[in-house]
């Protein structure tokens, strides 16, 4: 079965969006919708299937000639100098085809290249961004590792000085993109007693002596976002690859968590959107009891539930981005919006499941894909449990302050 | 040679939307539903684009006829390359009962105004399947036409134009300035990349009247009543060829 995507986007959102701005941003949407539509959606299906993208560096190259690569990174670079709002709208787009490649696509373009923007030097930048921003180059970025996840400062990939080099011994683990990666940002311990005032940012080239990358992991959703464990054994970084300043990584990391939670928050409204895509059609198509099913009330219902998580999420996330586009930088409300998008997503995804009856449950439809997606975005990124406790604990101090 | 092409662009219901006809019969519903540039359009802009790339003309100028959603199109056919725009307003009733005679009349005055040496159109909008802005823009300039182009190369002054037809292709050689309406394979339309987005914002979109160009809306066409194709009626299976000839002489069809 096969829809199209021209139903259930809010005409709310349109409206809201058209400020100065007016044609931007619909114009912007519109290319991207059609991009993905004739360039991704036909491997979609069997990407998630196979675990894989074959035509993945094919398709980067593409993405870097629409100038999708490096939205918020400067012109001078082979970015397109665009802000938050236009990458949100951007990843989408894509993540309503694939969530898996916009995943990927988030990993580059947001967790790699825009934290290069904001820390690098000028010779960095130079060095890194423009094949970033062409394709030619993928991008990641690795904080976790096999026991410090949430409790990522507690790391204990170790950077040791020796001269001019520094020597990187340990592991990072769950990393997007890890296995195709050409240039990834990584963070390791340079000073192990300073516990959080002992992280450094380094940027990683693939080959690098020392570099290597395990198996590929076998994924509940996301299948197609090759994700893999790094291994670094007496790897020798130079020293002038040390992005931001020495021992402050966790200020890069964790500002860096703000803006990565603020547009990965996008991938969940695209799943969203690529349910009510699907679902709504079908419910008037699937006849019961003499009648085209969406006709029952409590499909009805559910049709209206779908649509109110997703408009509420959308708004919220839109509202969050432009805010940021001016400024206002909010650690409290960037973890917020991935927390309700997320959470949200999982559960649109499960009433679009339920929609779809026995056929929701097949995997010849894509409802389970959109399902297993859905939850990690409840995980990635900082789980529901640490946006939780960030958003708690802002309040604390706003009390304890007076 | 002024080195100008003139590109018709029209804003058009999306080819992927579930058309519903108005419960009056009048027309067909376009409140709140999906509109984009009509994609024989979108080829025509392509093939402009492509001809000012390879240095055989100047200038692309996009032109649209509508109210003011019509100049949706025109910035994505900026997007694509084209260099600026003209927004000829019509609106309400006027913009109802639009069709080619009037869209030809304006685009004549236009090439005329404009000094253009080509005019690309898409063959016909996928709406109304009209097919005839192309012919008659062409008649009213009294300016040989290559319709249904599948391939257009510039040589000298002449245009070499390859024309789908029912028997194959037909290669003709034209006098310019002439008309050409764009056919499915002339060409791949590119996609607007977002650099060209941006670019496309400082592209100037000038807004004409048609009363301003001497053009009278008034048209000849009155729309008595839309309605939907008839529900296919299930078939009937025959046993023999006997039975096959009975049935189609008893329903008249032979």
């Amino acid at each position: 079965m096969k829809f199209s995507g021209v139903l259930g986007f809010c005409e709310i959102c349109r409206v809201c969006i058209l400020q100065k701005k007016s044609y931007l941003l619909p114009s912007l949407r519109e290319s991207v919708r059609k991009f993905c539509a004739e360039q991704l959606a036909p491997h979609a299906d069997e990407i998630d299937k196979k675990n894989e993208f074959p035509e993945m560096r094919d398709f980067w190259k593409a993405m870097g000639e629409m100038g999708l690569l490096g939205i918020t990174a400067p012109v001078e670079f082979g970015g397109t100098g665009m802000g938050y709002l236009e990458h949100v709208i951007v990843m989408e787009e894509i993540s309503r085809v694939s969530a898996a490649i916009a995943l990927s696509y988030g990993a580059h373009s947001n967790l790699c290249v825009n934290q290069m923007v904001r820390h690098g030097n000028e010779e960095q930048k130079e060095k890194y961004l423009p094949k970033l921003m062409t394709g030619e180059h993928v991008g990641a970025l690795a904080m976790s590792e096999p026991n410090a996840g949430s409790d990522v400062v507690s790391m204990k990939l170790k950077a040791v000085k020796e001269g001019n080099y520094y020597v990187l011994n340990g592991n990072k683990f769950w990393i997007t993109n890890g296995p195709d990666a050409d240039v990834l940002i990584v963070y390791a311990k340079t000073d192990p007693d300073a516990h959080q005032r002992g992280i450094t940012a380094f940027i990683i080239e693939k080959g690098m002596p020392g570099f290597s990358t395990a198996q590929k992991l076998d994924k509940l959703g996301m299948r197609g976002s090759n994700t893999c464990e790094l291994i670094f054994e007496d790897c020798k970084v130079p020293a002038k690859n040390i992005l931001g300043p020495l021992n402050k990584g966790v200020y890069v990391m964790m500002s860096g968590l703000d803006l990565e939670r603020l547009v990965l928050a996008s991938g969940p409204i695209g799943i969203m959107q690529a349910v009510l895509d699907f679902a709504i059609p079908y419910l008037h198509v699937r006849e019961a009891f003499g009648q085209k099913i969406g006709h029952f009330q409590l499909m009805q219902g559910k049709m209206a539930d779908m649509y109110t998580r997703l408009s509420s999420c959308r708004q919220y996330l839109y509202n969050v981005a432009r805010a940021c586009d001016k400024g206002h930088f909010s650690a409290k409300d960037c973890a917020g919006v991935i927390l309700y998008c997320a959470e949200n997503a999982t559960q649109v995804a499960l009433d679009g499941i339920q929609c779809l009856g026995g056929n929701g449950y097949i995997n010849d439809y894509p409802m389970g894909r959109f399902l297993r997606d859905a939850k990690l975005y409840e995980i990635g990124a900082g789980t529901s449990e640490v946006r939780r406790l960030i958003i708690g604990r802002a309040f604390n101090s706003i009390l304890i302050l007076k | 040679m002024s080195g100008r092409v003139l590109v018709g662009v029209k804003r058009v219901i999306d080819y992927a939307v579930k058309i519903r006809v108005k419960p009056d019969n009048s027309g067909v519903v376009t409140d709140g539903v999906k509109h984009s540039m009509n994609p024989f359009c979108e080829i025509a802009v392509e093939e402009a684009v492509k001809l000012k790339e390879k240095k055989l003309i100047k200038e692309v100028v996009a032109v649209s006829c509508g109210p003011q959603q019509a100049q949706e199109t025109i910035r994505t056919a900026l997007a694509m390359g084209a260099d600026r725009g003209i927004h000829v307003q019509v609106t309400g009733k006027d913009y109802e009962t639009l069709g080619p005679l009037q869209v030809s009349k304006i685009l004549a005055a236009l090439a005329k105004k404009e000094d253009a040496q080509l005019i690309i159109l898409g063959k016909q909008a996928i709406d109304d399947d009209c097919n005839q802005t192309g012919q008659m823009t062409a008649a009213l300039l009294d300016w040989p036409q290559g319709t249904f182009a599948s391939e257009v190369s510039m040589e000298g002054d002449k245009l070499k134009v390859v024309r789908e037809i029912d028997g194959g292709l037909e290669m003709i050689k034209i006098n310019t300035p002439a008309v050409v309406s764009a056919d499915l394979r002339l060409n791949t339309p590119r996609y607007a990349t977002l650099p060209n987005i941006m670019k496309a914002k400082k592209k100037k979109i000038a807004n004409v009247n048609p009363a301003d160009l001497g053009v009278d809306l008034t048209s000849r066409v009155e729309i008595l009543r839309v309605d939907e194709p008839p529900q296919r009626q299930a078939g009937v299976k025959v046993e023999t060829v006997d039975d096959l000839v009975g049935k189609l002489k008893d329903t008249g069809r032979i």
